[in-house]
């Protein structure tokens, strides 16, 4: 799950990291108001949406009165910013962060990630701040600086220190440096974080170490134990089928192909994507219905199929294990009683009694392709395409 | 022999009495496995489906000699299960539990540590399929009857995906020694490595399917260990070659976050590594059978 910049300032700033003074609001009154609350003479408004690369899309604005601060937010309210990371299609702004503006001495990155080899947690920092870490990478990998941190004793002084000497920090501010490391480490090992990444971290003017910017994201398997974070969630955010999806406990990614799938278990559907595509043919979605395939499970699947408008075929790929082809067969005649299919539909059934699955299909009345392989039902949906 | 579960292996139900651990224990009891009892705290004086009850592992452990347990305990509970299980001496533990936080593995893996390689647990899963050895024990919730005796190992992050290729092999006239679920989380007990070392090491096992997906390192790291280490051919299929870059495809795991975790990149990684690719899902049977025919193994 992934949170707003402001929320993930808030966090940190809890932790003990720096923030800039700053406040949220949601319309341009508030803007001005918030911009004389925090004084100064340079503001920077910034949209919250869930995504990076803001700032080349137009999403922050740097403002010299709290008058042009109030035109600025009402510029970006209630706009869709598209980043080359939101696709297309862009993500609503309905929030907006008025910060005071930071005279900036050096950029630097640092980011908290799982490293999934040592199964550690990895600190990964770097002088080159306000590049994405992938371009740091490519342009700059000489001044990436790796440190595993061993998660039974979490991190040490030490490790902070060996982090802000290798990132050139003055030796007057390396305490303040190692505590901001430690804050967004604990942040990470404490609220059950999957990412923190402070991109840039900054030396100021003054000589204060501030997060500039940050991104959190948290286990959508221990919200559970994380009311306070699953609070944070904003679904205008999301893609709404992928929220109607969860909520109704599926797995479902919106792609940009039309032909929809209905698959059970992740590892099949990615598979069955991929041979659509090897058919000729894109996939509209991702969706993972779970092992079981409940005849409930089904109905639900094809209501979320069909309320997606790119679709202009439908496969459903059933591998029935544990569950039996004849119940999943009776859960799709169902579901097709309930709901209007006006597309093709190709259903491919495998496993457990998959002859009498075919079977009730065949004297039931719904319109179908039977297709018996992976392969012949990637075909013949492509095929259905016209 | 197959690796990790035989005949006569011993097993204990984690989470024994609640309504997915009495299903899947029947259907392991049904297929032959020698389940000698479970484990439910607070519910140690019951008997159910005609096996004990126990409330700790330990006391299940002393009193049926069991080295192998399955766990179905929800969320919340499953790491405090396995770290209970590895202290009670079991070998082998199968996590079947979908959704257990990352920061638990982490924990788990790291409790794991404290104890002498002779000694120590080796975890399976979790969000996984479990582990077969057809014809012999079934320790898993897969349809039991699909698995032909044989000896190709295979081991899959997803369970569906793993069925498909069994059935595969299975209208082939090819069989199975044992197969293994890894499972789709990030951070799992058991490495496709691992697994497929153990093939490498079992004498009835003679080639191995991997079925891997996008995310992590642990498919590449386990053909660099193939090609380094292995005598027996290694097939592989990689599921997401259309999946969205940073998005999550229904596995925790399953996510395209750094260079070598895309599908193509993976299956480039793997050529490189000697290991034979299966183009796409469909002819992961095919593949495996091509590969004995060339090695003179059929």
């Amino acid at each position: 799950m992934d949170i707003h910049e402001y929320q993930a300032k808030k966090i940190l700033s809890d932790f003990g990291v720096k923030i800039p003074t700053g406040g949220i609001v949601y319309s341009p009154e508030n803007a001005e108001n918030k911009a004389r609350e925090i004084g100064g003479s340079k503001w920077v408004v910034k949209a919250q949406v869930h995504s990076g690369a803001r700032g080349k899309a137009g999403g922050i604005i740097i403002c010299n009165s709290p008058l042009e601060v109030a035109d600025a937010t009402d510029k970006l309210l209630g706009k869709k910013l598209i980043t080359n990371q939101t696709g297309p299609e862009g993500k609503i702004i309905n929030r907006i962060y008025i910060e005071e503006a930071t005279d900036i001495k050096h950029e630097l990155y640092l980011g908290l990630v799982f490293d999934r080899s040592s199964e550690s947690i990895m600190v990964v920092a770097s002088t080159e701040g306000g590049m994405s870490v992938e371009e740091i990478s490519k342009e700059k990998p000489e001044t990436i600086i790796r440190s595993k941190i061993e998660v039974a004793v979490g991190i040490q002084q030490f490790q902070a220190r060996e982090i802000a000497f290798g990132l050139g920090i003055e030796s007057k501010l390396i305490s303040r440096a190692a505590n901001t490391i430690i804050g967004c480490y604990k942040a990470f090992s404490e609220l059950d974080a999957t990412m923190v990444e402070v991109n840039p971290l900054v030396v100021s003017q003054q000589d204060e170490i501030l997060a500039l910017d940050c991104k959190m994201s948290f286990d959508n398997n221990a919200m559970f134990r994380r009311d306070e974070i699953a609070e944070l969630r904003d679904k205008t955010q999301e893609n709404s089928n992928e929220v109607y999806a969860s909520d109704r406990g599926m797995n479902y990614v919106s792609l940009d192909g039309n032909i929809g799938n209905i698959i059970n278990g992740a590892g099949l559907a990615m598979a069955s994507m991929d041979m659509i595509k090897l058919a000729g043919g894109q996939p509209a979605n991702f969706l993972d219905v779970g092992g079981g395939a409940t005849p409930e499970k089904i109905v639900k699947a094809f209501k979320l199929i069909s309320m997606d408008t790119k679709v202009k075929v439908i496969l459903v790929n059933i591998f029935a294990g544990i569950n039996r082809c004849d119940w999943v067969a009776e859960g799709i005649v169902q579901a097709l009683s309930k709901i209007e299919i006006k597309h093709p539909l190709v259903i491919r059934l495998a496993g457990t009694n998959v002859e009498k699955g075919n079977e009730i299909l065949k004297k039931s009345n719904i319109n179908y392709i039977e297709a018996s392989t992976l392969e012949d039902a990637a075909n013949k949906a492509v095929k259905a395409l016209g | 022999m197959s690796i990790i579960i035989h005949k006569n292996t011993k097993i204990l139900v984690q989470g024994f009495t609640g309504k997915i651990g009495s299903f899947h224990a029947e259907e392991m009891i049904k297929y032959g496995s020698n389940v000698v009892g479970g484990v439910t705290p607070g519910k140690g004086d019951m008997t159910h489906l005609n096996l004990p009850v126990f409330n700790t592992v330990k006391e299940a452990v002393d009193q049926t000699g069991a080295s192998t347990s399955i766990l179905f305990v929800p969320p919340a509970f499953a790491a405090d299960s396995a770290m209970e299980a590895a202290d009670a001496g079991i070998k082998t533990c199968v996590a079947i539990t979908d959704g257990i936080p990352s920061h638990d593995m982490v924990k788990i893996k790291r409790y794991m540590r404290r104890y002498p390689k002779d000694k120590k647990m080796g975890l399976v899963g979790p969000n996984c399929a479990g582990i077969i050895s057809p014809g012999k024990s079934m320790l898993g919730i897969m349809p039991g009857h699909i698995y032909k005796e044989g000896k190709i190992g295979i081991v899959s992050r997803s369970g569906t995906l793993g069925y498909e290729a069994a059935q595969q092999l299975k209208d082939l006239e090819i069989g199975v020694s044992t197969s293994v679920g890894i499972g789709g989380d990030p951070i799992n007990g058991s490495s496709f490595r691992d697994i497929i070392e153990k093939f490498e090491n079992d004498d009835e096992t003679i080639a191995v399917l991997m079925i891997g997906e996008i995310g992590g390192p642990q498919e590449v790291e386990a053909g660099q260990f193939a090609k380094e280490n292995m005598s027996k051919p290694v097939i592989a299929y990689i599921a997401g070659l259309t999946a969205p870059k940073g998005r999550v495809m229904g596995h925790a795991g399953a996510i395209v976050s750094a260079y070598g975790e895309s599908a193509i990149e993976k299956v480039e990684l793997l050529k490189e590594c000697g290991v034979t690719i299966s183009k796409n899902p469909s002819v992961m049977g095919e593949t495996v059978k091509k590969v004995l025919v060339e090695n003179n193994l059929n």
